[in-house]
């Protein structure tokens, strides 16, 4: 089936296609993720998930029609919501008041591990900006920190970013919780054997590949800071 | 079509009744027998909730123990890089209460803000991640509080799997050993405004600013009451028993009318990716969906929640709006910073407000607190900082109430 009968929203070749047994192998992978058996049970077509979910609001993007592809293994429309829908997840698991006890949400992170696997140009393209984050999470252990909140990347949020960015080493130091006071790097101070420790956990756990798919150099620069800190320790 | 067809009355009737459930009909098991079971077989080590502890009611009526004491904050990314006031009012109420409480630096956040924005990473990382905190947490002795919703749900979930899959505990394990760690696992996952609600009563004896005339919304954490739904705090005197009663439950202790809005179980737009890289989504949904539900149904002077990513969105996400004349400014706090601002916190040295950017001034005065002479005196505390005279804020700065009875 081709996208536009199905819906007429989205356009078609807005992706490539593959052939059948690719969409297939996709779909094994979701599907043989030890998660998947908790997350689907099936589908009424009730649309409570629907009633319930942000990204069905302000998207062409339904959490039913995810749960009732995957539950009828049809993987091209699997491969669809694949390459279409995904990135629209809000992540905020409200669908799971299904009442057969599906999670909506988590198909769609199981869905996610695959597209950032594969490096699927569709996931490259929704994590384009990302990579500072990234780069974040991976050496700091935090998401966020006070160095990242300037002005030219959060300009939607007034004058204060301007404000907050011009006092932030002042501002940091009038926090009196000691692990917070004078950091600007990273949400709170950690201890340098404690990031060892998580280093070790991507590198053990194969989530720096994962990295390398999304972006090569970014991966690069990251083990070499990584590999560096933990020949230094050892 | 008629009430015959449809008994009108009688599911009215039974909606006006508080809901008190069997644990005995629980439609899923207690996992924390099972974690009883795999410790018995020498697979794991069982954190227990050491005493003293409260204990509550969960969803399904079990009883769950929160620890009062001995408490071991993770902290969250979200609160700490962009709202510092947060963790600062956890950790100000456990001083004021004499709580022993550890702050550690040997902590890295969940990474689950991550996993839920971009999916780069794995199950076994992801629960790697809660077991190395864990097992921190257990080597100092202190039981972890969980300050961030995302974190508590996260873990919740990451905790479930790990029960259920020998194989995902084979490769957690392998990695463990690695790193010279136990594989140990809290008999509850505590969330830091399970701490405070089951506090509330003692908030409210040390009350000094009197918060009657005060209307609040709750927003309720999705990550929170969604994610293993069995594990947040349900009360039959707080909406029934069918909503969850952490952040209503304060709020009604000090005397703050809670009003309804329609919107109460959307999420805030946050979307974890959308915040970063698609904000289009997260200001739209924000004000939409809820501040303007909230301003329309209830016209509160302030929103509650309890959670890092839900402050941040529903505070941020105001200002553009005002360009599109949306009916926005409601000032949007964290329990923690209402609980603390009811004993008398400082306004900027611990409740940091100034780092949130809807307009807050509104409410202090309503509160009847002249913020102008407290933000003098942070002002103060900042350009004796800047001089160099001291290095920071302290404890010692912070610490004393604004007003006392
Ligand atoms: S709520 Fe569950 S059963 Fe109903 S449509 Fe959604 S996934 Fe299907
Ligand atoms: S987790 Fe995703 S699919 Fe589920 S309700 Fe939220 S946005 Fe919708």
């Amino acid at each position: 089936m081709s996208v536009a009968t199905w819906s007429p929203t989205k356009a078609s070749g807005r992706y490539r296609d593959v052939p059948e047994d690719t969409k297939r192998q996709l779909f094994e992978e979701v599907k043989s993720d030890p998660r998947y058996p908790d997350f689907l049970y099936g589908c009424y077509e009730c649309g409570i998930c629907v009633s319930a979910c942000p990204s069905a609001r302000f998207y062409d993007f339904s959490p039913r029609v995810i749960a009732q592809a995957l539950a009828r293994e049809d993987v091209d429309r699997f491969y669809e919501i694949l390459m279409e829908d995904i990135w629209n997840c809000a992540q905020c698991f409200s669908c799971v008041r299904c009442p057969r006890g599906n999670n909506p949400g988590g198909l769609v992170t199981l869905m996610r591990e695959v597209a950032v696997r594969h490096g699927l140009e569709q996931a490259q393209q929704a994590l384009q900006g990302y990579s500072r984050v990234i780069y974040k999470i991976m050496l700091k252990g935090n998401q966020v920190s006070p160095d990242m909140l300037q002005p030219d990347f959060f300009p939607d949020w007034g004058p204060w970013v301007r404000e907050f960015s011009r006092n932030m080493s002042t501002w940091r130091k009038a926090i009196p919780v000691d692990t917070l006071r004078n950091v600007t790097d990273a949400a709170w101070r950690t201890d340098d054997k404690t990031l060892r420790e998580l280093y070790t956990i991507w590198f053990e756990t194969g989530n720096m590949e994962v990295i390398r798919e999304v972006d090569e150099g970014l991966y690069e620069l990251l083990v070499e800071i990584m590999e560096e800190e933990l020949e230094a320790a050892s | 079509m008629s009430e015959q067809v449809i008994p009108l009355t009688e599911l009215r009737e039974r909606k006006a009744q508080p809901v008190r459930p069997n644990p005995e009909e629980a439609p899923r098991p207690d996992l924390r027998e099972e974690l009883f079971e795999l410790e018995a077989r020498g697979e794991l080590i069982v954190h227990r909730v050491p005493e003293p502890f409260a204990e509550v009611t969960t969803k399904y009526g079990r009883t769950k123990k929160v620890p009062i004491d001995r408490l071991w904050h993770h902290k969250s990314c979200g609160q700490c890089g962009h709202i510092p006031g947060y963790t600062t009012s956890i950790l100000w109420l456990n001083r004021q209460f004499g709580i022993d409480y550890v702050d550690p630096t040997d902590q890295t956040s969940c990474t689950g803000w991550n996993y839920y924005a971009s999916a780069t990473s794995n199950a076994v990382a992801q629960i790697l991640v809660m077991c190395r905190n864990f097992a921190a947490a257990y080597e100092t002795g202190y039981y972890p509080l969980i300050h961030c919703g995302t974190s508590y749900g996260h873990y919740k979930e990451l905790r479930e799997q790990l029960v259920h899959h020998k194989e995902l505990r084979d490769q957690v394990r392998r990695v463990l050993d690695k790193l010279g760690k136990p594989l140990v696992v809290p008999e509850e996952i505590v969330h830091y405004s399970e701490w405070v609600h089951v506090m509330r009563h003692r908030i409210a004896e040390r009350q000094v600013i009197d918060m009657h005339d005060i209307t609040a919304c709750v927003h309720p954490a999705c990550h929170y009451y969604k994610i293993v739904a069995e594990d947040a705090i349900y009360d039959p005197d707080i909406y029934g028993g069918q909503r969850t009663a952490t952040v209503t439950a304060l709020l009604q202790a000090l005397g703050i009318t809670v009003a309804d809005y329609s919107t109460w179980f959307d999420c805030c737009g946050f979307g974890f990716r959308h915040i970063l890289v698609q904000r289009d989504f997260t200001r739209s949904f924000a004000v939409l969906r809820k501040i303007e539900v909230m301003k329309d149904e209830a016209n509160p002077d302030m929103t509650v929640t309890h959670d890092t990513g839900c402050v941040t969105t529903l505070d941020k996400s105001q200002f553009a709006a005002k360009a599109h004349q949306r009916r926005v400014g409601v000032p949007v706090l964290a329990d923690s910073q209402v609980a603390a601002l009811a004993m008398g916190a400082h306004p900027f040295r611990v409740l940091q407000l100034h780092w949130h950017s809807t307009d807050w001034r509104p409410l202090l005065e309503k509160l009847g607190i002249d913020w102008q002479r407290y933000w003098a005196e942070f002002e103060e505390d900042l350009a004796a900082i800047e001089r160099g005279e001291k290095p920071g804020l302290t404890w010692e700065d912070a610490e004393q109430p604004i007003l006392t009875r």
